[in-house]
């Protein structure tokens, strides 16, 4: 009997073992999470906690000690621990599957200026490497584009639906652009010396960007046919619809692009990258910019750099007051999203503390997107978002999801490759 | 013309013609050339060492027939007094490509990459080019050798700097009359040799450093054997090279490292080099003077870099602040350590900057008689000719200079260069020197004339005690005129002085009114004495060596002066991670002792031992990265499809601060693999971390010997582009058969081995054979199920085993096949979507093979992740929930038992390496950091100390910053920011490029 249980089993799992996991369906009862330790991602925990959300949304979240009445299902979760989802922005998720091959490419398109390129419409929302950020607890990514000067618009969205229109957070979110760099590389192979020199180009190509801002400025403010489509999707930076992300990691470059931004009226900046962003943190608080920080896991830029000064910076940084969220962009940047908690607990180890580390991959990552509203924290009204896990979740030893729910849906754990995972631990396990 | 040239040489040189007897003579009648010709009253460096006071030097026919106090001096013989004046021997440059012109390079054709050699009836790489003679490339540079004459030089070694194996030199004099009959002295001089490829063939092999040491052995064996007879067609190259054996052998090396390579190279087949220097090489003095090389030196040292801007200047490493501080002091410390060495020209760009920077180098230390050896006699004898060249003794080449005095000071001019007694005046030495302050008086006002710059090229400067005005002196056959401005500067006029110079003590003559009236002159040149005090104040500046920064090891960020020494150390209370079948134990002592573990214990004691209190902390072995390709300077060799010639050995970088950064994340050993651009790469080596250290003492003592296979993608170049499609294999279906093929011609190789006949060494074969004689291991890089099981296939009906599978990440899909051939498995934790053929790949593979029996470890490939591999291993905890101790296993002791060192490393067992680490936390967490870092027993990384090197870092970096800022006000030159920053290896890197 046993074995045909598992023969049977066997058989289902290589049926839908190369289909992607079918996204949850809409919350149609309470669901009550009880005696968990809840962290809240704003600071808070709440050991033996309770936690209500019915039609998506969070109706309570106390104390289990509450003397109120349980509401529908009801999950019993002591010594674990519960979770506002994880976001990753800054992320190309969904918009390339596989690095090395081309047609599967969707993230860089072609010119400099580019802000009316919507990544939202490319996101793939049946990517294999999506649905294999969910066992991780990363729930929410801001999918955006890459390249050029201005890579284009990013949205935000959810990772667990039928399509990017059902995904979405929100629309639009951000326009994306690249910082003149203060270095280029000379060109070794006409024989110059492979190292970074001064870009010399750099104040041409600040003006550059001043100019196409102060056109587009000229166009909106009294639109007259033809229509350019650029500069109308710039104007969400003026009515602050849109916020400006600006990737740019040294020192003058993000002076340059915090002056820059005042300047030319953009009402909601942000600073993606920031390597040396501590260097002007005071810049940073005065203008109230807020800072996507690199890749915990990197190397320092330099020989003489400290070790583990890339696992510090957000530590630096938000004890000088700056907000402060973590992003991964980088070498394999997709498939590694899913350590986005790992990055965090890092952190840990150099200086902030587990709740400190926590916000950066929850509430303060929502607040620099525009999104805490609704996400990013365990809070009545928000969405329920969240997940279950048995341990301490920014540390992969114990992060181990048990369910997780986006908007109140109980969203699938199962990947791609956990149908591998038990399809070949099977194989063995009949041998 | 003709006629014309030969008339004007005949005045020129003067005294005697080289034209050979037996040359018919249609333009007049012979003359007569056996007049003498006599320097007298001189001061003759007949060497560096052997100075003469009012000594004559003797020369006839181009050479010197005498040199000494008591010469004497024939009848017909041209005397010529030089009183006051100094005679050296002229300079020799050994390492030039004078009159030598580069070949262009072979315009590329990059759809179609060449993978044999271009060339017919030479070697089979077109890199190897000992048949190239200078001489046949050889047109005498007028240009040039006029800038090299005026310079000092007078003869040079020309070569064609072009290919690993360049040919042959030729030996020239720079004469300004004369043809090459009688400049050429010598047309064979000398094999050079280098780490580049020809510019004239796109042949792809060597791609890299190593494929070029594996190359020049392999030709050693080859010419070996071809002389043997034994080779029936025809090959040039190598005949020539073994024609060219006797001759001297220059290896432009370039950099320390690189001489130290090639020095060991050479040994190996019985060659010194001379090798070119990189003004490195007081970085690691002590190995470059076991090599006991002489060595050619460029003298370019580091221009300062313009720091003017902090944001910028943040960039410059400490590495290259030091070089520029440091390496002016290069030639002091050859010289110190008794390195035989000659100076080049070779890499300045023009001959005029050797002097000022030889001037800089002494005042770094480097003693003059050194120096003028170094141009002289060491670069005559490094090329065998120290009876004709480089002194001034009877029988030696007149080729020589008339000096002002000591050559080594700034003040003092060339008068004359004599090369094969052919004379060169560079400056007139009757030409009065007029340079010197001197006084006037004029109209009742008191003015001083400042005459300075080159004897023959004055420059003036006029000032009365409140101004200054500009003055331009000409001075020309003893007639001296100055103008300068009048006080009234708004009318534009001027004062024009004429004197005729009689004396340089007085200036007597005229000046001339703007209106045309004129009145006396008369000019007195200032006591010496009046000057002396300041003069005492310059010389006591002068004699202010320059502050040297000491040389650290590495030199660079990090580095210490003295390296850490094994200690006693006993860790009490901690946490011990055995790996042993005691588990994990808590509150446990370990003594470490002789760089072994001692013990391990309660309540232990040790007189001597450091006491390190281990309370809430964790003690575990070090870290071991199965697969790395940190600390090399090379990783793929990706010229042929099989490249087991080559090994990482060769070309280890211990200098890469990677290694000091692996250490602060626990690693202590590393095996550095080949990279994956073909089906058989190249052996590993498997190093301990000891940061410091030369290359060649990280390497394991009697290591074991791997080598890397690849299978997938990578080999069959799927991701090089399209134009990247002729090399065999190009599908999964011809690796097999490149396996069976080079299996299948190993065995045969070394049956003929074995049997006692003769053979010609393969190196490649060599390495492939060791596999089948279960001598050497297989690593190999490996992705989806069907390459897996064919490897194993095809190994098993060779009769060895696959030793490890690296990335293997479809492993879970053959773990059974695995565990049934005896392979282990090293992965990554959590790696894919990067490549096609990772779609499959999953971070449960580790657990699966683990728990199907097969030996796992978890590697990087990637030098960020290197440093968290506690973090890797635990997500086998995550996603396969393997318990704590065996996920630990799989970055520490299988590791080692995959690279057969468990028996030194791996675990904490009394009698074992005391490579350990001690963790603030459970290794396996997030929140752990390695404190200290310990490689058999000396404390390679401490928390404490690096906090204390980041301190030192800074300070001196912002010293070094002043010192360049000051040089940049002293009016020195200045180059702009440079960023230096170390590519990121990974399997599929090649030397200078990337390839995804």
């Amino acid at each position: 009997m046993r074995k045909l249980n598992i023969l049977i089993l066997a058989l289902l799992i290589s049926v839908i073992s190369f289909a992607q996991q079918t996204p949850g369906d809409k919350q149609s009862q309470a669901i009550t999470i009880e005696g968990a330790t809840a962290h809240i991602g704003n600071g808070q925990v709440i050991e033996n906690s309770l936690i209500i959300f019915e039609n998506g949304k969070l109706t309570f979240v106390g104390s289990a000690n509450t003397k109120i009445a349980r509401k529908g299902n009801v999950i019993t979760a002591s010594g674990k621990h519960v979770y506002p989802g994880f976001i990753a922005p800054n992320s190309t998720l969904g918009l390339v599957e596989v690095d090395a091959v081309r047609a599967s490419d969707d993230e860089d398109e072609v010119g400099a200026m580019n802000p009316h390129i919507r990544s939202l419409i490319a996101y793939n929302t049946e990517s294999k490497i999506v649905e294999s950020m969910r066992p991780n607890g990363v729930l929410m990514a801001q999918i955006t584009p890459r390249g050029g000067r201005i890579s284009g618009t990013s949205s935000v969205v959810q990772l667990d639906a039928w399509n990017w229109e059902d995904a979405v957070i929100k629309e639009d979110d951000a326009i994306h652009l690249n910082w003149p760099r203060n270095y280029s590389r000379g060109r070794w192979w006409l024989g110059e010396p492979n190292v970074l020199k001064e870009n010399k180009n750099y104040s041409k190509e600040v003006e550059e960007l001043s100019n196409y801002f102060a056109q587009s400025k000229a166009y909106n403010a009294n639109k007259t046919s033809p229509k350019d489509l650029p500069f109308e999707a710039l104007h969400g930076l003026i009515d602050g619809s849109k916020k400006l992300f600006v990737h740019v990691d040294y020192e003058k470059g993000i002076t340059d692009a915090v002056n820059f931004a005042k300047t030319q009226n953009v009402k909601y900046l942000v600073i993606v990258g920031g390597y040396e962003a501590n260097n002007v943190s005071d810049l940073l608080k005065q203008h109230n910019v807020p800072v996507l920080l690199q890749r915990v896991h990197s190397r320092p830029n330099g020989d003489d750099h400290d070790y583990d000064l890339p696992y510090k910076l957000a530590t630096q940084l938000v004890n000088s007051g700056v907000l402060v969220g973590l992003e991964n962009a980088g070498d394999m940047e997709r498939m590694n999203t899913r350590n986005l908690p790992f990055l965090a607990g890092t952190t840990v180890a150099h200086g902030l503390t587990k709740a400190q580390a926590l916000s950066l991959i929850t509430l303060n990552t929502a607040k620099i997107l525009g999104v805490d509203d609704s996400v990013g924290s365990l809070e009545v009204g928000k969405d329920a978002t969240l997940f279950i896990s048995e341990g301490d979740a920014l540390d992969m030893r114990t992060n181990k999801l048990d369910k997780a729910f986006i908007q109140g849906r109980d969203v699938s754990l199962e990947t791609h490759q956990t149908e591998l995972y038990k399809r070949y631990s099977n194989k063995y396990k009949k041998q | 013309m003709i006629k014309k040239w030969a008339i004007l040489s005949l005045l020129l040189c003067g005294y005697f013609s080289f034209a050979q007897e037996y040359v018919p003579k249609n333009d007049g009648v012979k003359t007569n050339t056996s007049n003498y010709t006599a320097f007298t009253n001189a001061k003759i460096y007949v060497t560096a060492n052997q100075v003469i006071e009012n000594g004559t030097l003797l020369i006839k026919d181009g050479k010197v027939v005498s040199s000494g106090n008591n010469v004497t001096i024939p009848k017909n013989t041209v005397v010529v007094d030089i009183s006051g004046k100094t005679i050296y021997p002229s300079f020799i440059d050994i390492y030039s490509d004078f009159g030598v012109k580069k070949p262009s390079s072979t315009p590329g054709n990059r759809r179609n990459p060449q993978y044999d050699a271009g060339r017919e009836g030479y070697y089979w790489n077109d890199h190897i080019r000992p048949d190239q003679n200078a001489v046949d490339h050889f047109k005498f540079d007028s240009k040039k050798a006029e800038a090299l004459r005026k310079a000092g030089f007078g003869v040079v070694t020309s070569h064609i700097d072009d290919g690993i194996i360049q040919g042959t030199g030729v030996l020239v004099t720079l004469a300004a009359n004369g043809n090459d009959a009688t400049r050429l002295l010598d047309q064979k001089v000398g094999q050079f040799s280098s780490t580049s490829k020809s510019r004239t063939s796109r042949q792809a092999y060597p791609t890299s450093l190593m494929g070029t040491m594996a190359l020049l052995r392999q030709v050693n064996h080859d010419a070996d054997w071809y002389a043997k007879g034994n080779i029936k067609e025809k090959d040039r190259a190598l005949e020539a090279y073994i024609a060219n054996k006797n001759l001297v052998q220059f290896f432009d090396a370039g950099k320390k490292v690189n001489a130290l390579r090639f020095d060991k190279l050479g040994d190996q087949f019985g060659i010194q080099y001379v090798f070119v220097g990189g003004g490195d090489e007081y970085e690691l003095i002590k190995d470059i003077k076991n090599t006991n090389a002489k060595f050619v030196l460029p003298i370019n040292f580091p221009v300062a870099y313009d720091m003017e801007d902090p944001l910028l200047a943040q960039s410059v490493s400490l590495e290259d602040l030091k070089a520029w501080n440091q390496s002016p002091a290069n030639p002091k410390i050859l010289a110190e350590n008794n390195i035989t060495f000659a100076l080049t020209t070779h890499k300045l760009k023009d001959a005029k900057q050797l002097m000022p920077n030889l001037l800089k180098a002494i005042k770094y230390g480097l003693d003059k008689t050194t120096a003028l050896q170094a141009l002289t006699s060491v670069p005559a004898s490094i090329i065998g000719k120290s009876k004709e060249l480089g002194h001034l003794k009877s029988g030696a080449y007149a080729n020589f200079l008339i000096t002002s005095g000591d050559i080594f000071d700034k003040e003092t001019t060339i008068y004359e260069n004599w090369i094969t007694g052919i004379k060169d005046q560079l400056t007139d030495m009757n030409t009065t020197d007029l340079r010197g302050n001197y006084t006037f008086n004029l109209d009742n006002t008191d003015y001083q004339l400042e005459i300075t710059g080159d004897i023959e090229k004055l420059k003036s400067k006029v000032k009365t005690e409140t101004k200054a005005y500009d003055g331009k002196i000409s001075f020309d056959k003893n007639w001296m005129q100055l103008t300068f401005a009048t006080q009234d500067t708004t009318k534009k006029e001027f004062f024009r002085v004429v004197s005729h110079v009689t004396n340089t003590n007085t200036l007597n003559g005229k000046v001339y009114y703007p209106n045309g009236n004129e009145t006396t002159f008369f000019a007195t040149k200032q006591n010496k004495e009046d000057k002396k005090g300041s003069k005492k104040d310059k010389k006591n500046k002068k004699t202010d060596a320059p502050k040297i920064y000491p040389v650290t090891y590495p030199n660079m960020a990090y580095g210490t002066e003295n390296l850490p020494k094994q200690e006693t150390l006993l860790f009490k209370n901690v946490t011990v991670w055995t790996n042993e079948k005691d588990g994990i134990i808590k509150n446990t002592d370990v003594l470490i002792k002789n760089g072994k573990i001692a013990k391990i214990g309660i309540n232990l004691s040790a007189s001597n031992a450091t006491v390190i209190d281990g309370t809430g902390k964790h003690l575990t072995a070090g870290i071991i990265d199965e697969h790395s390709h940190i600390a090399t300077e090379s990783v793929n060799e990706a010229g042929h499809n099989s490249t087991a010639e080559v090994t990482i050995e060769d070309v280890i970088d211990a200098e890469d601060v990677d290694i000091y950064r692996n250490l602060a994340g626990g690693v202590t050993s590393i095996q550095i693999l080949h990279g994956s651009a073909n089906p058989i790469g190249g052996r590993s080596a498997i190093i301990k971390l000891k940061w410091g250290e030369k290359a060649d003492n990280l390497v394991y003592t009697n290591s074991p010997k791997f080598i890397k296979f690849a299978l997938g993608e990578n080999v069959k170049q799927s991701n090089w582009g399209d134009n990247a499609k002729t090399r065999f294999p190009q599908t999964r279906m011809g690796v097999e058969q490149v396996f069976t093929d080079y299996f299948q011609r190993a065995k045969e190789y070394d049956a003929l081995k074995k049997s006692g006949k003769p053979y010609r060494k393969d190196l490649e074969l060599e390495t492939i054979a060791e596999i089948l004689n279960k001598e050497r291991f297989i690593s190999c890089h490996s992705y989806v199920q069907s390459e897996i099981n064919m490897l194993m296939k095809v190994c098993e009906a060779f009769g060895f085993n696959v030793n490890t599978f690296t990335h293997i990440l479809e492993g879970y899909k053959v773990a059974d096949k695995m565990v049934q051939h005896g392979a282990g498995g090293s992965t990554f934790s959590d790696w894919w979507a990067y490549k096609y053929e990772v779609n499959d790949a999953i971070p449960f593979n580790a657990p699966i093979m683990h728990n199907a029996g097969v030996l796992v470890a978890i590697n990087s490939d990637d030098a960020e992740m290197s440093r968290r591999l506690n973090q890797e291993a635990a997500k086998s905890v995550k996603y396969g929930d393997i318990s704590e101790e065996d996920a630990w296993k799989f970055v520490t002791l299988n590791p080692a038992k995959l690279l057969h060192i468990d028996n030194r490393v791996g675990s904490i067992k009394v009698g074992k390496d005391a490579d350990v680490v001690l963790w603030t936390d459970n290794p396996l967490s997030i929140y752990a950091k390695a404190e200290k870092t310990i490689i058999e027993g000396a404390v390679y990384f401490d928390l404490k100390r690096d906090a204390e090197l980041r301190e030192a870092i800074k300070k001196e970096k912002n010293e070094l910053t002043m010192l360049m800022l000051d040089a940049k006000n002293k009016g020195l030159k200045t180059k702009p920011i440079e960023k230096k920053e170390k590519e990121l290896l990974h399997c599929d890197s090649i030397d200078h490029q990337h390839i995804h």
